[in-house]
C-alpha cells in the first residue's frame, strides 16, 4: 500500500503534447478515477505511473520514493488490461503465479498466495485451465487474480470492465468496489464510462486533451462541478445548459418572461449559464413558475425523462415513472435554486 | 446439368490429368526403376513395373556404389553428414529466425526499419555472389575442415525466416507484452514463455521450409563442405558422375530416391501444420 503524487507531469511525442502538467495526488488506500474521452491522455497517465511509458517533465512519487526511470517491475505496481492480457501457453495457475516466479518467490509460497487469491475470487476451479476455455468475465476475475496475486502497493486498471457485456460489467463493477474496500489498496482506475467513474472512485480525475479539468470527489464532480466541461460529461441525461441573465437575485431565462428567484445568488451578474441537471426542476402549481411544454417523454424502467421547451430553450428533466407527465402537457416549473451551478459564458468556468 | 457445365468441367478435369501426369511421371520412373535389375532397363522395359521386383538397387546406392575413385561406400555416409549439418542448422536458425522477428515486430529499434528492408533485399540476392568470400573468410578461420562452418552459414542463410515471423508477430497483443514487463520479465524471458509457445504454427512452416531448402541446398555444401564431410546432394551428383563400363540407372534412381525421401517425408508428417500455419492468424484471446 503507498500514496502516490503525480507533480506537473508532462508527455511529448515529438511535437505532440499529450500530458500538459498533471498534479494529482492520492493517499494509501484511496480509489482514483481517471476519466475522459478517448485520447485525453487517461491511459499514457496510467501507462506512465506503470513505468511502461517515460515522462518528459514532472516527477511521480509511489509512497516516499520518486520512480522516473524506475522500472516497470521494481516500482510494486500491478496492473490489469483492457484486453486483460493472460499469457495464452499458461494455465490459470500459471498465469497467477508467473509474476511470483520472476520474483523468485519459493514454489511453496507462490503456490499458498495462488490459492488465497482464487478462493477470495472464486476461480480455483478454473486453476488449470487455459484462458481460451474461460469466458470473458472469467478471464476478468483471473487478470485480476494475477494483479492481486503480486500483492503491489498500487493496483493500476486500464478499462477493466468495457469488453464485457453490460449485465456483467454492473456485476464487475459491484465486485471491485467490494474488493477495495475490503483490502483497502492503492488503486488507480482507467475508464470513460461515467457512472463507472461515478460509483467506483474516491477522487476523481476528469481529463479533456492532456489536462485534469477538475479533481475531487464524485460528489463534489457531480454537484458542484468546476467548468461546463466536466458538468456535461459527468452525469446522464447530462446537465440542461440555460442562457439566462442574473440581476439581483432574479435569473432570467432566455425566451421567459418570468424570473427565478436566486436567493444564494453570487457575487456574478449579467450574462450567465445556468447548469441545471434533470432532476433539480421542480413542479409547481399552475400560475407560478416557468411555464414548460412537454415535448418528448422517454421512460427508462424506474424513471422517466421528459424533454420540456422552457422559454426558447429544450431542456430535460426526470420523472419518477409514476409522476411522468402526458405528452403535450404544460407544466409550471420552478428549481432547487441551491443545486444550480452557474458559468461563465466567456471562460466556461463555475461561478458560485 | 447443363451440356455447357459438363464440358468445362471435362476440360478442368483433362487440365488437373495433364499436371498430375507431368509432375507424377518422373516420379514414377525414379520408383519403378530403382526395383529393376539393370538387365530389365537395358531390355527396352523402362516404364512398365518391374517383371522381377529386387531392392538390390537400394541397396547398392546406400552402401556400396562408388562416389569416386576408390570410394565405393554408398551414398550412407553423405546422407548422416546431411543429416548433422541440416538439422541443428535447421533447429538454430528457425529459432534465430523467430527470435529475430519477434524483436523487429514488438521492440521496434532505430532504423528497424532500415533493417527489414535489408534483410528482405539479402534474401534475393542469389548465392553465388556470397561463394568466394565465404571460402575465404572459412579458410582465414580454419572452418573449412569441420562441418560447423557449413552449419554455421546455412543458420546465417535462414536470417529473412525472420520476415516470416515478424508478419506473424505484428498480430501480437503489446498488452500481453506490458503484463509481461510488469510482471518482471525481460526480453529474453517474454520470448522463451510467451512469445515462443504461440508462434507454435508458423514454426512449423518455418521449420519445413527451412529443412527443405538446407537438405536442397547443392552450391553451398558443393564449395564449402569438407572433402571427407560431403553432403548427400554432393554425393548424389558424384555417384552420377562416376563413369563405369555401364550406367547403373536402377541404382541412379534409388540413390535420388534416398536424397529426395527425407524432405518428402518431412511433409507427408508435418504437412498438415504446414497448411494449418500458413492460413492461421495471430494469437487469439
Amino acid at each position: 500500500m503507498a500514496s502516490l503524487h503525480i507533480q506537473n507531469v508532462h508527455k511529448r511525442f515529438g511535437t505532440h503534447h499529450i500530458l500538459k502538467g498533471i498534479d494529482l495526488s492520492i493517499e494509501d488506500g484511496e480509489f482514483l478515477i481517471l476519466v475522459g474521452p478517448s485520447g485525453c491522455g487517461k491511459s499514457t497517465l496510467l501507462s506512465m505511473i506503470a513505468g511502461l511509458d517515460d515522462i518528459s517533465e514532472g516527477e511521480i512519487r509511489i509512497g516516499e520514493r520518486v520512480v522516473n526511470g524506475v522500472s516497470p517491475k521494481d516500482r510494486d505496481i500491478a496492473m490489469v488490461f483492457q484486453s486483460y492480457a493472460l499469457y495464452p501457453s499458461m494455465t490459470v495457475r500459471e498465469n497467477m503465479a508467473f509474476g511470483l516466479r520472476m520474483k523468485k518467490v519459493p514454489p511453496a509460497e507462490r503456490e499458498q498466495i495462488v490459492d488465497r487469491v482464487s478462493r477470495m475470487l472464486q476461480i480455483e476451479h478454473l486453476l488449470d485451465r487455459r484462458p481460451a476455455q474461460l469466458s470473458g468475465g472469467q478471464r476478468q476475475r483471473v487478470a485480476m487474480g494475477r494483479a492481486l496475486a503480486r500483492q503491489p502497493s498500487i493496483f493500476l486498471f486500464d478499462e477493466p470492465l468495457s469488453n464485457l457485456d453490460a449485465k456483467l460489467r454492473v456485476e464487475m463493477r459491484a465486485e471491485i468496489k467490494a474488493l477495495h474496500q475490503r483490502l483497502r489498496s492503492t488503486i488507480v482506475y482507467v475508464t470513460h464510462d461515467q457512472v463507472e467513474a461515478m460509483t467506483l472512485g474516491d477522487k476523481i480525475a476528469v481529463m479533456k486533451e492532456g489536462q485534469v479539468m477538475q479533481f475531487a470527489s464524485p460528489k463534489e464532480i457531480y454537484e458542484r462541478p468546476a467548468n461546463m466541461y466536466v458538468a456535461g460529461f459527468m452525469g446522464s441525461p447530462s446537465m440542461n445548459f440555460v442562457p439566462a441573465n442574473l440581476n439581483g437575485q432574479q435569473l432570467v431565462m432566455s425566451g421567459c418572461t418570468q424570473s427565478v428567484s436566486m436567493p444564494q445568488a453570487s457575487a456574478a451578474q449579467g450574462a450567465v449559464i445556468a447548469g441545471i441537471r434533470p432532476e433539480h426542476w421542480t413542479v409547481q402549481a399552475e400560475g407560478q413558475g416557468l411555464p414548460a411544454q412537454v415535448e418528448l417523454l422517454e421512460p427508462t424502467g424506474a424513471d422517466t425523462y421528459a424533454t420540456l421547451r422552457v422559454g426558447d430553450q429544450k431542456v430535460t428533466m426526470r420523472f419518477a415513472a409514476a409522476q411522468a407527465p402526458q405528452q403535450g402537457q404544460t407544466l409550471h416549473l420552478g428549481l432547487q435554486t441551491d443545486a444550480i451551478s452557474l458559468f461563465d459564458p466567456k471562460t466556461e468556468q463555475r461561478l458560485n | 446439368m447443363k451440356p455447357e457445365a459438363n464440358l468445362s468441367r471435362a476440360l478442368i478435369y483433362l487440365v488437373l490429368l495433364l499436371a498430375l501426369g507431368f509432375f507424377a511421371l518422373p516420379a514414377w520412373f525414379a520408383v519403378v526403376n530403382s526395383f529393376k535389375p539393370l538387365e530389365e532397363i537395358q531390355s527396352g522395359n523402362v516404364f512398365g513395373l518391374p517383371q522381377v521386383w529386387t531392392v538390390q538397387p537400394w541397396v547398392k546406392a546406400w552402401s556400396q556404389a562408388c562416389t569416386g575413385a576408390g570410394e565405393c561406400s554408398g551414398l550412407s555416409r553423405y546422407f548422416l553428414n546431411s543429416v548433422i549439418a541440416v538439422v541443428p542448422a535447421t533447429l538454430i536458425g528457425s529459432l534465430w529466425g523467430c527470435f529475430n522477428g519477434y524483436v523487429l515486430a514488438k521492440w521496434p529499434f532505430k532504423r528497424s526499419e532500415a533493417v527489414l528492408f535489408v534483410l528482405m533485399f539479402g534474401s534475393f540476392l542469389p548465392i553465388g555472389l556470397f561463394l568466394f568470400p565465404l571460402t575465404v573468410i572459412f579458410d582465414r578461420m580454419g572452418l573449412s575442415t569441420t562441418l560447423t562452418g557449413l552449419i554455421v552459414v546455412y543458420i546465417i542463410y535462414s536470417l529473412p525466416t525472420a520476415l516470416f515471423f515478424k508478419n506473424y508477430f505484428v498480430g501480437f497483443p503489446g498488452e500481453l507484452i506490458k503484463a509481461a514487463r510488469i510482471d518482471g520479465a525481460g526480453l529474453f524471458r517474454i520470448f522463451w514463455s510467451i512469445v515462443l509457445p504461440t508462434a507454435r504454427p508458423i514454426m512449423m512452416v518455418v521449420i519445413i521450409m527451412s529443412f527443405t531448402n538446407i537438405w536442397n541446398d547443392f552450391l553451398f555444401a558443393l564449395v564449402l563442405a569438407p572433402y571427407d564431410a560431403l553432403t548427400v546432394t554432393v554425393g548424389l551428383n558424384n555417384l552420377i558422375n562416376v563413369v563405369e563400363d555401364r550406367a547403373e540407372y536402377n541404382v541412379h534412381m534409388a540413390a535420388a530416391l534416398i536424397a529426395a525421401l527425407p524432405t518428402a517425408v518431412v511433409y507427408v508428417v508435418a504437412g498438415k501444420h504446414f497448411v494449418r500455419g500458413l492460413t492461421s492468424g495471430a494469437v487469439k484471446g
